[in-house]
């Protein structure tokens, strides 16, 4: 039965009971503040049960505190069904064929103006009324593998995904586009390098960090940048797409195992960490390359499909005075695999020793990573980093700390033999560990300074 | 074998102006009665933007009020807008006009001034509870019906003055009400809402703006259309600033308090003048789209009886070389010879149209003018025509481009030029405005000019433009907040006018007082004693006269005047003395009062010190007379001339005359 009373809850609903009147039914209300009047509206779940949400002739909403409602009456009805316009995506001969495979991320939406629910444009008919330029870079089809958020993205989808690019690749796909969220993109991003190994075409991760459905957003330049990326660029890897500057300008093309995001919320949230990125994108200039080796797009078809990952594995963000606890009840819970963010050039204080020899005995598998994000995990520089060695934890250079997460995830649900698992850790795949660090690959320059000031105010960041 | 074309009659744009002007019955403003506005049907009401004295700023803790100038900027951010579909699944008619015109958006930020939420990089913090809180006083003052829970809504604007696409705003109260002298206007609304970026430049394709101003904390009080004269529209945006200003709480100076005015005539569209800066403007703004509205519905009554069919009516076009064609008009050869692309355009059956009056100096060919700037983002001049009214196609050029067009003679010739990537743009523009010619008046918003005419600014947006803010959460006023902030609020403005009225203050110094909301100050003064109208006066005519000539002191705020006061009552001076110390301590509030008296050299005398100079005056006078006879109070007039500055403060100077009068008859 259909929910007549939407979102209303204890004395709220009780009001709306009283008085007769439904969600969607235009009202006068009579308050010892006075008349009101306007079309009652859903109620968003978290909020309280004392006042009742209408909107008014002009649009804006505002709420009716149910204390001070004498009477309510409801004069009209309309229900307001909300949906995106389709148009037929337009096929033209020589485009690439690109595929568009959505997470539930919503990198194209609309939101209802009515209750502001957020209405995802998912279909090529959708996403070719909201962003019509994308005809004029590729032909476009899309599939839906799941609708879930970011944040609850896990190796279940990264799997799932695996699978299905290999399934578009051997169907000849020429690029491959995956619409994400962003809090996750990048452990989704190098959970797929992992997964899908010597791709013959560009695999793009994209998002938008302000949603499609505000004037400013950052969601329909992504976009334009991903399909052309994967429709256009040379570069067979698995890459994330996201604005390079905040200014809308140009993207940049991150290696799936090097990137993070690196601020809340800022558009040019995405940088890769202790490297350059692989290129930059725009409409203008295209696919810029700034690395000068990468895999090239090939003919073949020859993919390696790997979708393998053991859940038992964790994260410890090592903090001072950290106790031995932490590390025991990890491995008490049947945890096989620990990724140690520690201190500095990769340590933790000596009251966990005893805890770390003792999961090392239970065949926990443990690998260091360091917290500062640059830089090498460096563990013969001081005692504690030997000490550590000796009791079985393996440093595992410039492996960002979320990417060794995965990785291990990755390796751990292939084999359990210490020297495999080591082996498969340290070889790195597609630059997660990278033999060198250039010394543009740290520059985090501070603003204050005349000359970084000067530069900014010339080039937009 | 090609037809011959007849060569196209002389036609008189300027004459035509005329003729057009009369037909519609315009008069000026100042002929105005009100029955010319009662004639079209005038309307109009007010949306009154009111900046609030607030440290910071309204969604971030950026200090509010810090302006910089264009080239004080640390960084600069570009944007594009791309419009959002609405409810219906239609862009809305705003923002399709934005996007076409592809404009690229600066911001110049001052990291003083801006940080990451301005640009639309950080979401909103919690809102600033020191703005919502005057903005609730002002509503309870408008007497609107206050909310139960505020709702934060974005309202879109995609002309780029808000890096978000889109400006944070909420209803606060809605159907209030003011009381002017003869009747009283409704109010729709008020709400709070963030100030947006101040424009730099907006060139071709490119606008920039600076971000100072952006997120300041700003209120927006809307009337009801019951304004029915220029005057009574005056007259309610005057009482709404004197009731902002009453608080006290409410910013000043320039930009600080800004109009928008919607004005229809009967038939018309409702019209939104953006911007008005100074009320005084608001009559002639109002008056004059009355009219040119009025004018639009002649011009579509004109083209109605010419064209039977208006959905079949079309334009043609044709892109030309004016070399080639032997074209003689000068800018249309000196934009070619910039690689302008340069079209010409036959309008069936307007003739008589593009130069058909609108508004005073400006006729139909504005309107398309306009549009190509602002929509093909072409500047001006951008387009001629054979009754262009400042530089017209001659004949030669008009029977050209009409033979290249096929043109009948009841068919108007225009040229239009342009970048070529614009110039698909324009022809649409054209097209599309001359198509709206036959249903009557466009909504749209227009910017005032100092002149009183207005030009074509964006296509008025729908009300599909408004979104919950999905970033912030509803904020519940409850009954005793709301009854808190009750008990503190200040005086009604139409009891104001009363008050002024009974303390026999000239009607003159009203404005003044109210709009430096001085009442409380007068009252404050009186209560020490001293004569009301006397104190009006001296607030109303001398300290507005001070005011205009001096710069004002940082320190100087009206408090200091009660302190004035307090100091004469103190030493027993008289009040009169109020007069020449004013100046002084507007200039300098932080000198003491004693050293004021001796900056105008005061001295302090007893009332027969004063009169002990009078039978010498009185023989001085007899030497330097000019008149033979000399009537008594001429004397007397003298005699008080020279001793009245050095009585001031020390008696009463209608006293020291009386005094003068007994010792001279």
């Amino acid at each position: 039965m259909e929910d007549i009373f939407q979102g209303y809850k204890g004395r709220s609903l009780e009001v709306l009971k009283k008085f007769n009147v439904r969600v969607w039914g235009k009202a006068v209300i009579e308050t010892t503040r006075g008349e009101f009047q306007g079309t009652v509206l859903p109620r968003a779940e978290n909020d309280d049960d004392t006042h009742i949400v209408l909107k008014i002739a002009t649009g804006y909403n505002i709420g009716i505190d149910i204390f001070t409602i004498k009477s309510m009456k409801e004069v009209g009805y309309y229900k307001a069904t909300y949906k995106i316009p389709e148009k037929e995506f337009p096929y033209t001969p020589n485009l690439p064929k690109v595929k568009l495979l959505g997470t539930g991320g919503t990198i194209a939406s609309r939101l209802d103006y009515r209750t502001g629910a957020v209405i995802p444009a998912f279909s090529p008919g959708e996403l070719y009324g909201a962003v019509p330029e994308l005809a004029n870079i590729c032909n476009l089809t899309t599939e839906k593998l799941f609708a879930v958020f970011s944040e609850n993205m896990g190796p279940e989808q990264y799997k799932a995904l695996a699978i299905a690019i290999g399934k578009e690749i051997e169907n000849g796909i020429d690029g491959i586009i995956i619409g994400h969220g962003t809090d996750t993109l990048s452990h989704t991003a190098a959970a797929l390098t992992f997964m899908v190994q010597n791709p013959p075409i560009p695999i793009v991760l994209v998002g938008s960090q302000r949603s499609s459905d505000r004037p400013s957003s950052d969601a329909a330049l992504n976009l334009m940048h991903a399909t052309y990326t994967a429709g256009h660029s040379d570069i067979a890897e698995v890459m994330v797409c996201m604005f390079g500057p905040t200014s809308d300008e140009y993207g940049f093309l991150h290696r799936g195992t090097r990137v993070r995001k690196m601020h809340s919320s800022y558009r040019s949230t995405f940088r890769t960490i202790g490297d350059t990125p692989l290129a930059t994108v725009s409409l203008k200039d295209g696919v810029r390359p700034i690395k000068d080796t990468y895999n090239h797009r090939r003919k073949d078809r020859k993919v390696k499909i790997l979708p393998y990952f053991e859940e038992k594995v964790s994260i410890v963000y090592y903090y001072p005075n950290m106790k031995p606890d932490i590390i025991d009840s990890l491995v008490d819970n049947g945890y096989r695999g620990i990724i140690i963010a520690g201190t500095g050039l990769g340590h933790v204080n000596k009251p966990l020793y005893p805890a770390i020899e003792r999961a090392k005995k239970k065949g926990v598998h443990m690998f260091m990573t360091v917290q500062t994000l640059w830089g090498y995990a460096h563990m013969y520089v001081y005692d504690t980093g030997r000490d550590l060695m000796a009791k079985g934890i393996i440093p595992a250079e410039n492996m960002l700390p979320e990417t060794a997460y995965i990785k291990l995830g990755w390796v751990l649900g292939q084999t359990d033999d210490p020297e495999e698992v080591k082996r498969l850790m340290l070889t790195p795949i597609n630059d997660e560990i990278t033999p060198r660090e250039p010394y543009n690959g740290y520059l985090i320059y501070q603003g204050g300074v005349p000359e970084v000031e000067e530069f900014i105010r010339k080039f937009r960041k | 074998m090609a037809k011959k074309q007849t060569p196209v009659k002389h036609f008189d744009p300027h004459k035509n102006y005329l003729e057009t002007m009369k037909a519609i019955g315009y008069v000026s403003r100042a002929e105005a009665t009100r029955k010319d506005y009662e004639r079209i049907g005038f309307k109009s009401g007010l949306e009154v933007h009111q900046q609030l004295k607030t440290k910071q700023k309204l969604f971030c803790r950026c200090p509010a009020g810090v302006y910089h100038n264009d080239t004080d900027y640390h960084a600069e951010i570009i944007r594009h807008m791309r419009p959002t579909l609405s409810e219906m699944g239609e862009y809305d008619g705003t923002a399709l006009m934005e996007f076409k015109t592809r404009k690229e958006i600066v911001y110049r930020i001052n990291n003083k001034t801006t940080c990451t939420y301005e640009i639309d990089d950080t979401p909103p913090f919690p809102i600033n509870r020191e703005a919502l809180e005057i903005a609730l006083e002002i509503s309870l003052l408008c007497k609107l019906n206050i909310v139960g829970e505020v709702h934060i809504t974005r309202k879109q604007y995609l002309d780029g003055s808000i890096p978000t696409g889109f400006q944070r705003t909420a209803i606060l109260g809605v159907e209030g009400e003011i009381q002017l002298k003869n009747k009283k206007i409704g109010l729709i609304q008020l709400s709070i809402e963030e100030d947006a970026c101040r424009e730099i430049s907006d060139v071709g394709h490119r606008r920039i703006y600076k971000t100072d101003r952006l997120g300041m904390p700003l209120i927006e009080t809307v009337t009801h259309p019951h304004c029915l004269t220029p005057d009574e529209l005056r007259e309610a945006a005057d009482y709404i600033r004197f009731l902002n200003r009453s608080t006290g709480k409410v910013r000043t100076g320039i930009g600080a308090a800004r109009q928008d005015t919607n004005v229809s005539c009967e038939g018309g569209t409702r019209v939104e003048i953006k911007g008005v800066s100074h009320n005084k403007w608001l009559p002639e703004l109002s008056h004059n789209e009355g009219f040119r509205q009025w004018a639009l519905l002649h011009i579509r009554k004109i083209l109605l009886e010419r064209v039977s069919s208006p959905e079949k009516w079309a334009m043609r076009h044709v892109s030309i070389d004016p070399y080639a064609q032997g074209i003689e008009h000068v800018d249309a050869l000196k934009f070619a010879d910039m690689g302008y692309q340069i079209i010409a355009i036959a309008l069936p059956a307007f003739k008589g149209i593009l130069s058909h009056f609108t508004q005073p100096g400006k006729c139909f060919t504005n309107e398309l003018a306009d549009r190509l700037k602002v929509i093909a983002c072409i500047e001006r001049p951008n387009i001629t025509s054979n009754e262009d009214l400042v530089m017209p196609l001659s004949e030669n050029d008009t029977t050209r481009v009409a033979s290249l067009l096929k043109a009948s003679p009841d068919d108007a010739i225009v040229l239009i030029w342009g970048p070529a990537d614009d110039i698909p743009t324009a022809i649409e523009t054209i097209e599309e405005r001359c198509r709206m010619a036959f249903e009557g008046v466009p909504r749209e918003t227009r910017r005032p000019l100092p002149d009183g005419t207005t030009i074509f600014e964006r296509v008025l947006p729908g009300a599909d433009r408004m979104y919950p803010d999905t970033d912030s959460a509803p904020i519940p006023l409850d009954e005793a907040y709301i009854e808190k902030l009750r008990e503190r609020l200040p005086v009604d403005i139409w009891h104001r006018f009363e008050q002024l009225a009974q303390m026999q203050i000239p009607e003159d110094a009203h404005a003044f007082l109210l709009r430096r909301n001085l009442v409380p100050i007068i009252e404050e003064i009186t209560a020490m004693g001293f004569p009301s109208r006397y104190v009006g006066t001296l607030l109303g005519h001398k300290l507005k006269r001070i005011e205009g000539k001096y710069p004002k002191h940082k320190d100087f705020s009206y408090t200091r005047i009660v302190d004035l006061f307090r100091f004469i009552k103190e030493n027993k001076l008289h009040h009169s003395l109020a007069k020449l110390m004013l100046p002084v301590v507007y200039q300098y509030p932080n000198m003491d009062f004693n050293s004021v008296l001796t900056s105008i050299s005061f001295k302090r005398k007893t009332e027969e010190e004063l009169l002990a100079p009078v039978d010498y005056l009185v023989e001085k006078f007899k030497e330097i007379k000019t008149a033979k006879k000399d009537r008594p109070e001429n004397v007397v007039n003298w005699v008080m001339g020279q001793l009245h500055k050095q009585a001031l403060g020390n008696i009463d100077p209608a006293l020291l005359y009386s005094k003068i009068n007994q010792r001279v008859r």
